[in-house]
């Protein structure tokens, strides 16, 4: 780990375009994973620009969900797992060991597959991550509370009911509660991992409008395999396959002139 | 040469074959198993029957109200007996809570241990040694009580006498100890991880999801599994009866020999109390009070656990 750690945050990609103008959120540098003896990540090198969304497609058991979940380190949950390579947020290492996940984790937010509310409330559920973070003045976490739900635009269907358990939301309104959550602590990343996959098509679409507006304010990676999806929503887009990153550029380049022959056999349908 | 069959044909054939007896049995077993489960229902009712029988009768000699009202258990006085429930209840009362103070705080942080900390190897090591545990005759807990426990808390209470409320009350705490963890266990097990992963994607440490999110979404297993065990703490038997004593006292001094419903029943049992004698009905009374007293625990915490519980 040590050696890996002396490595400088250098733009040394050899398949990404360096951005010119854009900020880097976070930086990917020779990122590899192992799942016990199986390696899931393979040299991985990415540059996240700030305030875009960019969308990671490919297919099943590519990488996609390690990958997102390395960039907050919730991989490491499973205790069989192995990286190396470094992750800089900015400008800092996050693989050091001295990093600490939680300040990590209040930074780099994260919205799941399926949507995964506490069984609490609809109100506790968003001023859960403000309380643990030691916000406890009521008035203040009222005001998070709404703000929160107006951004993640659900606040006019739960008004009338917030101290209502949030299992009794539909689906893409439990997402959406999800999204709030996440933006009561105020993240500078947000992680979504196929964030629609377990929704109706009304309510991916009310997600997909929403992803587009809080790219404004935040850094978005948004993991899809809808490929409609990716091109909606996204600025940029990468293409993963068997654990490679393959390529990454602007979304419309991806989707209209990709560099290489199995993305372009990936977006036109020829396998996958 | 052979004709070649396909499968659909083969299946076919096989089924003609069989279908006789088929029938017979798709008819029988129903039958045979519906036999099975009447007879088990029919066991239970008639052991309600006898005991509500009999305690019928022990009513007719002794008045239910003083029964329930009088304050001394002395059935063996020859010229004025007396039979009222509350010494032997707060005998059985007082063991319960003091076990329910041992097992409590230790069962439930060796779930919160098993569920939220321990990996998956610790667990398998962890688990059958609580289930081996929760095997042991509770006759070697009542010796282990009598000979080991209360000469130790005679070390720090001079005036405990030899038998008293408080040794049984921790061993059976330390009984029921597996059951609190285990039943607990399950129950914060039962929470998905999806939540708990939620919590961490907020920056929640591991702490904070053990008693924030996983303990109160696990609350209702978690208190059915404490009333479950004073439901068990109430009905146990041998521990009380080697190391509680047999003096009847209304109560709560922990320190002094006390009697338990149960343990009153085993020493009638023993003993050579005449078959149609008062003393002889009055345990058929007490064994009923305690099957009250264990039904309505059992039927709380199924309430309990129904009424709370969250469908993730
Ligand atoms: N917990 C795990 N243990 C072992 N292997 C895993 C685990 N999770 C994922 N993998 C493997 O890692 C590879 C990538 O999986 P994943 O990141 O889930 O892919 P994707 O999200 O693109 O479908 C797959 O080959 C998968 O089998
Ligand atoms: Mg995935």
């Amino acid at each position: 780990m040590n050696t890996l750690m002396k490595s400088k945050p250098l733009n040394q990609n050899p398949i990404q375009p360096k951005q010119e103008h854009k900020k880097t959120v976070i930086e990917v540098n020779r990122l590899n994973l192992w799942y016990g003896e199986d390696q899931a990540l393979k040299d991985i090198h990415m540059n996240i620009p700030e305030n875009k969304a960019t969308a990671i497609i490919g297919p099943s058991g590519c990488g996609k969900s390690t990958f997102i979940k390395t960039l907050n380190r919730m991989v490491e949950l499973i205790p069989t797992v192995k990286i190396t390579g470094n992750i800089f947020y900015r400008e800092k290492n996050i693989l050091d060991p001295k990093y600490r996940v939680e300040e990590l984790r209040t930074r780099v937010g994260m919205v799941f597959q399926k949507p995964n509310p506490f069984p609490k409330s609809i109100y506790e559920n968003v001023a859960y991550g403000p309380k643990i973070h030691g916000i406890k003045k009521k008035k203040i976490l009222d005001e998070i509370v709404e703000k929160s739900l107006r951004d993640a635009a659900i606040w006019n269907e739960v008004k009338d009911r917030l101290h209502e358990n949030a299992y009794g939301l539909s689906g893409g309104q439990q997402q959406r509660l999800c999204i709030a959550r996440c933006l009561a602590i105020e993240p500078d990343v947000i992680l979504m991992d196929e964030p629609t996959s377990a929704l109706d098509p009304i309510s991916t679409l009310k997600v997909e409008e929403l992803v587009k507006k809080l790219k404004e304010n935040y850094s978005i990676i948004i993991v899809t395999h809808n490929m409609q999806q990716a091109a909606r929503i996204s600025d940029q887009t990468a293409f993963f396959l068997n654990g490679e990153l393959v390529e990454m550029d602007h979304t419309s380049k991806v989707f209209s002139n990709p560099r290489d022959k199995r993305t372009e056999d990936y977006i036109t349908g020829r396998f996958g | 040469m052979k004709k070649h069959l396909s499968v659909s044909e083969l299946i076919q054939q096989n089924k003609q074959k069989s279908r006789a007896f088929a029938s017979i049995r798709e008819k029988t077993i129903p039958f045979i198993l519906f036999i099975c489960a009447v007879i088990s229902v029919f066991t239970t009712l008639g052991i309600i029957f006898t005991l509500l029988f009999e305690t019928f009768t022990f009513f007719n000699r002794v008045p239910f109200i003083e029964f329930i009202t009088s304050k001394e258990w002395l059935p063996f006085f020859e010229s004025d007996p007396s039979y009222g429930i509350l010494p032997l209840l707060s005998g059985t009362l007082v063991v319960a809570v003091i076990a329910m103070v041992a097992a409590i705080p230790l069962g439930l942080t060796a779930a919160i241990y098993l569920s939220e900390y321990a990996s998956e190897r610790t667990k398998r090591t962890l688990k059958p040694i609580l289930e081996v545990l929760a095997g042991i005759p509770t006759i070697v807990y009542g010796f282990f009580a009598l000979t080991f426990v209360t000469p130790l808390l005679q070390k720090f209470i001079p005036d405990l006498s030899f038998f008293n409320a408080l040794s049984p009350g921790i061993v059976v705490g330390i009984m029921i100890i597996p059951m609190v963890a285990s039943l607990s266990e399950d129950a914060m097990n039962a929470v998905p991880n999806s939540i708990r992963e939620g919590a961490l994607g907020l920056g929640a440490t591991r702490f904070e999801v053990a008693f924030k999110i996983v303990l109160p979404a696990a609350l209702s297993g978690i208190i059915a599994s404490f009333v479950l065990a004073i439901s068990r703490a109430i009905g146990e038997t041998m521990i009380v009866t080697i190391a509680g004593g047999a003096t009847p006292t209304l109560g709560f001094d922990v320190t002094s020999s006390i009697q338990t419903m149960t343990a009153y029943i085993v020493q009638v049992s023993l003993g050579d109390a005449a078959y149609g004698s008062t003393i002889y009905y009055s345990i058929y009374a007490v064994g009923i009070t305690l099957f009250v007293f264990t039904l309505i625990m059992n039927l709380l915490a199924q309430y309990i656990s129904k009424k709370f519980r969250e469908a993730y």
